[in-house]
């Protein structure tokens, strides 16, 4: 079944087209992974399926329900939720604020409730609390739950964005190169999370550069190039795909190409 | 949940809720307000607590919105003046009891916050500052030329606040109502820090895209903490009105503004405690100033500029660090 | 009418000079610090104090004039030694609270030195109004604006062809490089200031013989050149040029036809317009975070 439909997307800035025509299916439960070299708008298009940057056309929907144009939190609202390249963690507050921050559309906020501190808010809170620590447990951040953010190290702190995001109780979660600058084993882990919340029934779409986490983990992988798709399919399709090659590692000339076919034969 | 060793014979769960800004610092505020009165020699001292208490007040709704939620304001003392004004007014000109003619100016205010702040927190950053700034300044020159309603620069006569027929005047009892009302305060500003619309707050923050990626719809929230910064001056500055009988547009300046924002950075930002330090600090020190009389602001300018380098990030913070890495 | 008019662009433009001056003090200690400079305003009046007093003391104008500008620049170096560069690693806020605590002990120091009263340059070529097409133009307000451009020429020449002026705007574009080129980023943080100083006393000492200066002098006009840099865009030197003369200008044509009481008020319900309809200004940069 479908979850995000997206048909027709385009990105420009200005004279730069970094999203052009784009169309996606995004199957519920699945993983899938969005790939393509620098450039080719991969964060361009998750910050619009987050609703960050507005398409300049197209249409996303969501289970059918029309999104592009709304604001950011309304995307939220409906259950998309994100990671992002660059953190944005809230160094201000502990890993276990950060978390609980993420629940904000489970809780309740009247303004009053808050200043007073009613039993309802304690509640609320206790309940909020209960949910992050759970989830700080999930992605192996347990027993940094006080620790302020700005204390904490850059792999935790890429879990700790996916703890956050998962506070939503998103229907789709889009991580955006959830790898990026870890090590081998680390990056093991973050596969490992995924593969737990893809069998979870979370359906997830990747930004990577990771190929092996990549490979891994993906039912499906979509490959963009200058902002449009080159291909899509299975890991096993796309990675024997001409033009994916082509579009990593360019074209080899064709007197290399000669001498290499010589040295194969 | 911040918690700081205690070397107290309690046992921990009562420990650990002394501990917490909340209960234990509240109720730490709360002994120095009552025994207060037992250090302060005569009237003039009252007046000057009062004035500490009432300065806190403002400087812990601001707080709110230039540490907690990371905005800036400017023009503060547009709000504070325009409470004392509308309460003056209203009491003056139209007859309306006091006990009924300060929430209404805090009303009044709290509505016109409402109605500018919305475009106004579009902005972000300088362009914020200065819309602030902007709008301060109007209203502090609005006052001055609109004489007829308002007096004009040299200001206009306020009623006393009057409570079951008796006029309620005297630095004593004045002291016990701002005191009373500056530990509420506090306790409101710590209970709203430590629930989703404080956690909201700090999240736009800390990083505004990420909050609206989590459901945070970021331009209410700023909105509800300006107004409610805004009643919180306007409350304020209507006690002080009716405290000291007069009101002059010099409430309202730029340098009013400016004197508020110092308060808040210089006691520490996100920190409750640290914008009451603020205003006790910057109340104070002026008025051990005037003995200078010609060097004051001389001395007042440069006695910030030596803070702000020696302690950049703030008072409170900075000697919370010094004694041992207790989380802000 | 058409006199009346142009009495008021003329007037307009001879204030709207001056606000260019201080939004270009502005826009180039932000270019070099990120930071708002509050004493601004404090400059031009230190400037045009000084040159009151000297003059009155019976110092030769053009030798008062030198002098006077010179006593604001080597203030403004010895405080961005003495306050600026100790903090300069610490957040724009705390900046900003030093320029406004920098602020207030100049406005305490003037006021010590010369009290609260008034004073009044003499006029740089006589007092006799010129008449142009039914209205009066003074002739200071020429001198005003001729004195404004070659002040701002002069900082185009030295932005544009020398090496010391290439260093500071490359420190605006981007510090990090700038240090990495060799260029002396703390350097251009004290010439930033001596230069910001330089430009407000100028202005300071060429209003002087119009509008009156006292030792609070500089805080309207710290305010009106604030708001007229963030008109023209923040960081931007034509914008800061253009903000002060459109400022200068709708405040004159404002105050003519349509409320003298509220001429301070309208250079900030333009501002408020402009930031609520064009936040980056008219020449600012119009930005998307990258995420």
């Amino acid at each position: 079944m479908t979850l995000l439909a997206v048909q027709g997307l385009s990105k420009s800035f200005g004279g730069l087209k970094a999203i052009d025509g784009v169309d996606l299916r995004f199957e519920q439960g699945s993983v899938h992974s969005i790939i393509g070299p620098n450039g080719a708008g991969k964060t361009s298009l998750i910050n619009m399926l987050s609703g960050i940057y507005r398409p300049s056309a197209g249409s996303i929907a969501l289970e059918g329900r029309e999104l592009a144009g709304q604001p950011a939190h309304r995307f939220a609202a409906a259950g998309i939720a994100r990671t992002f390249q660059n953190l944005q963690v809230f160094f201000n507050m502990t890993a276990l604020e950060n978390v609980m921050t993420g629940r904000h559309l489970r809780e309740r906020h009247s303004l009053a409730a808050a200043l007073l501190r009613t039993p309802a808010l304690q509640r609320g809170e206790a309940e909020s609390r209960r949910c992050a620590r759970e989830l700080l447990r999930l992605v192996g951040l347990c027993g940094q739950e006080d620790t302020r953010a700005d204390a904490m190290p850059y792999g935790a702190l890429k879990r700790l964005e996916i703890a956050r995001a998962l506070a939503t109780e998103p229907r789709l979660l889009l991580l955006d190169e959830p790898a990026a600058g870890l090590n081998a084993t680390e990056a093991r882990e973050i596969d490992t999370l995924i593969q737990r919340l893809a069998q979870g029934g979370t359906t997830i779409v990747l930004v990577e550069h990771n190929m092996a986490l990549v490979m891994e983990v993906s039912d499906h992988i979509v490959v963009l190039d200058h902002g449009r798709k080159l291909t899509e399919g299975t890991p096993e399709e796309v990675s024997s795909h001409p033009g994916v090659i082509e579009a990593y590692l360019g074209a080899a000339e064709p007197a290399l190409q000669d001498q290499a076919e010589a040295a194969h034969a | 949940m911040p918690a700081a060793a205690t070397v107290s014979e309690a046992p921990a769960p009562a420990r650990a809720w002394l501990a917490r800004p909340r209960s234990g610092g509240t109720l730490l505020l709360a002994a120095l307000v009552a025994l207060a009165p037992l250090a302060l020699p005569n009237n003039y001292a009252y007046e000057i607590a009062i004035q500490v208490a009432l300065n806190a007040v403002v400087c812990i709704g601001l707080n709110l919105l230039i540490g907690y939620a990371g905005q800036i304001s400017l023009g503060h003392a547009g709000f504070f003046a325009l409470g004392g004004y509308a309460s003056a007014i209203l009491a003056s000109r139209y007859g309306v009891p006091v006990w009924l003619s300060l929430p209404g100016a805090c009303a009044v205010v709290g509505l016109l916050a409402w109605l500018l702040g919305r475009p106004t927190l579009r902005l972000k950053g300088h362009p914020l500052a200065m819309a602030t700034l902007g709008l301060g300044v109007i209203i502090s020159i609005a006052i001055t030329t609109e004489d007829r309603w308002t007096g004009g620069p040299d200001g206009m006569q306020v009623p006393p606040l009057v409570l079951f027929g008796l006029a309620v005047q005297g630095e004593q009892v004045w002291y016990w109502i701002t005191g009373a009302l500056l530990v509420a305060t506090v306790w409101l500003a710590l209970n709203l820090i430590d629930s989703p619309n404080g956690r909201a707050l700090r999240a736009l923050h800390g990083s505004e895209v990420a909050a609206q990626t989590l459901g945070i719809d970021c331009a209410r929230f700023k909105l509800q903490v300006f107004t409610l910064s805004a009643m919180l001056a306007a409350l304020a500055g209507a006690l002080t009105a009716h405290y000291a009988g007069f009101i002059t547009p010099a409430k309202a300046t730029f340098l009013h503004s400016v004197e508020l924002v110092i308060m808040v950075v210089f006691g520490g930002m996100a920190s409750v405690f640290g914008a009451v330090v603020g205003a006790a600090v910057m109340t104070v020190l002026p008025q051990l100033l005037t003995a200078l009389k010609d060097y004051e602001m001389m001395v007042f300018g440069a006695v910030l500029v030596a803070t702000m380098v020696l302690f950049p990030q703030g008072l409170v913070p900075t000697l919370a660090r010094w004694w041992g890495g207790r989380p802000q | 009418m058409g006199a009346a008019w142009l009495q008021f662009v003329a007037s307009g433009l001879t204030t709207g000079a001056i606000y260019a001056l201080v939004a270009l003090g502005f826009t180039i200690v932000f270019n070099a610090s990120g930071a708002i400079n509050f004493a601004q305003g404090e400059f031009v009046m230190v400037g045009g104090m000084s040159a009151a007093t000297l003059a009155a003391a019976g110092v030769p104008l053009p030798l008062a004039i030198l002098l006077a500008v010179a006593v604001a620049v080597i203030v403004a170096l010895v405080i961005e030694r003495v306050a600026i560069a100790p903090a300069r690693h610490a957040g724009t806020v705390t900046l900003i609270i030093i320029t406004i605590g920098v602020s207030l002990f100049l406005r305490g120091l003037a006021q010590l030195v010369w009290g609260k009263g008034v004073f009044r340059l003499p006029a740089f070529s006589g007092e006799e109004p010129i008449a142009i097409a039914g209205a009066t133009l003074l002739p200071q307000s020429l001198w005003v604006l001729g004195g404004a451009t070659v002040a701002v020429l002069a900082l185009r020449y030295f932005y544009g062809r020398t090496l010391a002026g290439k260093a500071m705007l490359a420190t605006a574009f981007n510090r990090l490089a700038a240090q990495l080129v060799g260029i002396n980023t703390r350097a251009v943080l004290f010439a930033s200031f001596g230069l910001a100083a330089l430009l407000g006393a100028v202005g300071g000492v060429l209003i002087a013989p119009i509008a009156f200066t006292s030792y609070d002098a500089g805080i309207m006009l710290g305010l009106k050149g604030f708001a007229a840099a963030m008109l023209g865009g923040l960081g931007s030197f034509p914008g800061a040029v253009l903000g002060g003369l459109v400022l200068g200008l709708l405040e004159g044509l404002g105050a003519g036809f349509v409320s003298s009481a509220y001429k301070d008020a309208i250079a900030f319900v333009v501002i408020l317009a402009v930031l609520f309809f064009l936040p980056g200004g008219f020449l600012g940069a119009r930005s998307s975070d990258r995420v």
